[in-house]
């Protein structure tokens, strides 16, 4: 006997916005207390972390061009080499953190290793250097997700297959972080508007 | 050392947006400066999403789920003892093993240990308002804490938000990566809320509504809530065979 197999599915629990106090749960000492031995997320690399050193930055804006100051910032990513990890190498790769902005400046930051290329899906090329974002706040209802790419990949980003299911060349400029310095660059996220950055859904 | 290419990750079931709060909601005014209005871009899911970190009991504290005492300066906090558990589960109802739930939450008088919080109710001293599990084989997680205050919130003039607790969950991949709230069972301020109002379909606001429990209570000790999570099921079909040599 046929069964279809779609049937018996459980709905997924519904997303809440991760309101103005997510520093408690996720990054107490923001919150303004010491509670855990152990915060995590404060790196995704070790010392001895192979790779070219890097630190990650930016603000991200709401629709009235005003800097969001309670969010809460997740990265992932592959290693130099292009291999994700599910748990820490030997040499402190983890490949995840978690940050928030500045209550003052709305300034996010993380310091990372740049990621190596990482297979497409079957079929396609592989993807240029990116890193996954997810960002929460309150007024955010449902969790973000976003890419970080490279502005001295051109070549790569050229060819990714994921900047090109981008319908309009202007948008995909929004992922593109450009380089202040060596090791240094900056990726503004606009929420909503003109600029709106790209969001996906994953 | 785990590289993820040894195992074959699976693809995630799409999300079903409609089970979810659109970006913006105006009863929730916060989102409408804050939720894009250009549409989602579909991503079918490469290595980037099916992979996320796992965490071990190594990255945790003995008392990281017990918020009663793991703020406790001079005794222990004051409010309603409750044991808060449930199960992580997949779309198709399996237990999701081995994965970091974090929770967080005011004191018994709605107020939150943040430095931005400024409501009069006073904080507790022996009361942080935060932890954290790993879910045990079956998918089970559970901690102990105070059943949260309501509180005030400037959205419309007198809004209060229900008793909630702020949880936080990671799966497998970081697709299903998933922030909510729950709620506790017979709370008349859930039916007048903005923010358990974001969401559509009242079925789905129903399911945020921990249970009581008096099962899993402790007898002259601790009452019990019972609320269990459902995270995006994968796909059966593997994608990752043809990855190589691409």
């Amino acid at each position: 006997m046929f069964t279809p197999n779609a049937l018996g599915y459980l709905a997924e629990t519904p997303s809440q916005t991760a309101g103005p106090y997510v520093h408690i749960g996720l990054i107490p000492k923001q919150a303004g207390f010491d509670i855990f031995a152990n915060n995590l997320g404060e790196s995704p690399i070790g010392a001895t972390t192979p790779g070219e050193r890097i630190r990650i930055e930016g603000r991200i804006f709401d629709g009235t061009g005003s800097p969001v100051r309670d969010a809460l910032v997740e990265s992932w990513q592959a290693d130099a080499a292009g291999l994700h990890h599910a748990t820490p190498t030997p040499d402190g790769f983890r490949g995840w953190a978690r940050t928030g902005t500045d209550f003052e400046s709305g300034l996010w930051s993380i310091e990372t290793v740049k990621p190596g290329r990482v297979p497409g899906r079957h079929g396609h090329k592989r993807m240029a250097p990116h890193i996954s974002l997810w960002i929460v706040a309150r007024g955010i209802n449902i969790g973000l997700s976003t890419r970080l790419y490279f502005a001295d990949e051109e070549a790569a980003n050229a060819e990714d297959p994921v900047l090109r299911i981008i319908e309009q060349p202007a948008r995909r400029q929004t992922l593109i972080a450009r380089r202040e310095a060596a090791g240094r660059y900056v990726l503004d996220i606009h929420l909503q508007g003109e600029n709106e950055t790209v969001f996906f859904d994953i | 050392m785990t590289a993820l290419r040894e195992f074959v990750p699976r693809e995630f079931v799409p999300r079903d947006r409609d089970q979810h709060p659109p970006a913006v909601t105006p009863i929730y005014k916060t989102s409408v400066l804050r939720g894009p209005h250009r549409p989602l871009i579909s991503l079918q899911n490469s290595l980037s999403e099916v992979t996320g970190p796992v965490f071990g009991h190594g990255d945790i504290g003995p008392l990281d789920n017990d918020l009663i005492l793991n703020y406790a300066k001079t005794g222990q906090p004051i409010g309603e003892r409750i044991i808060m558990h449930g199960r992580v589960l997949d779309g198709s109802g399996r237990p999701v093993p081995g994965v970091l739930v974090e929770f967080w939450q005011a004191n018994a008088g709605g107020r939150y240990r943040h430095r931005n919080d400024t409501y009069v109710a006073p904080v507790d001293p022996n009361f942080g308002g935060c932890g954290r599990t790993i879910t045990d084989a079956e998918g089970r997680y559970a901690f102990r804490t105070v059943k949260p205050g309501p509180y005030p919130y400037r959205n419309r003039g007198n809004d209060w938000r229900p008793a909630h607790i702020h949880f936080s969950v990671f799966g497998t991949g970081f697709a299903q990566r998933l922030i909510t709230q729950n709620y506790f069972e017979g709370d008349p301020l859930i039916g007048r809320d903005s923010i358990l109002g974001t969401i559509p379909d009242p079925a789905a606001r129903e399911r945020l509504v921990a249970k009581l429990d008096l099962e899993a209570a402790v007898p002259l000790d601790t009452l019990a809530y019972r609320w269990d999570i459902v995270l995006r099921g994968s796909r059966s079909t593997l994608f990752e065979n043809r990855l190589e040599g691409n």
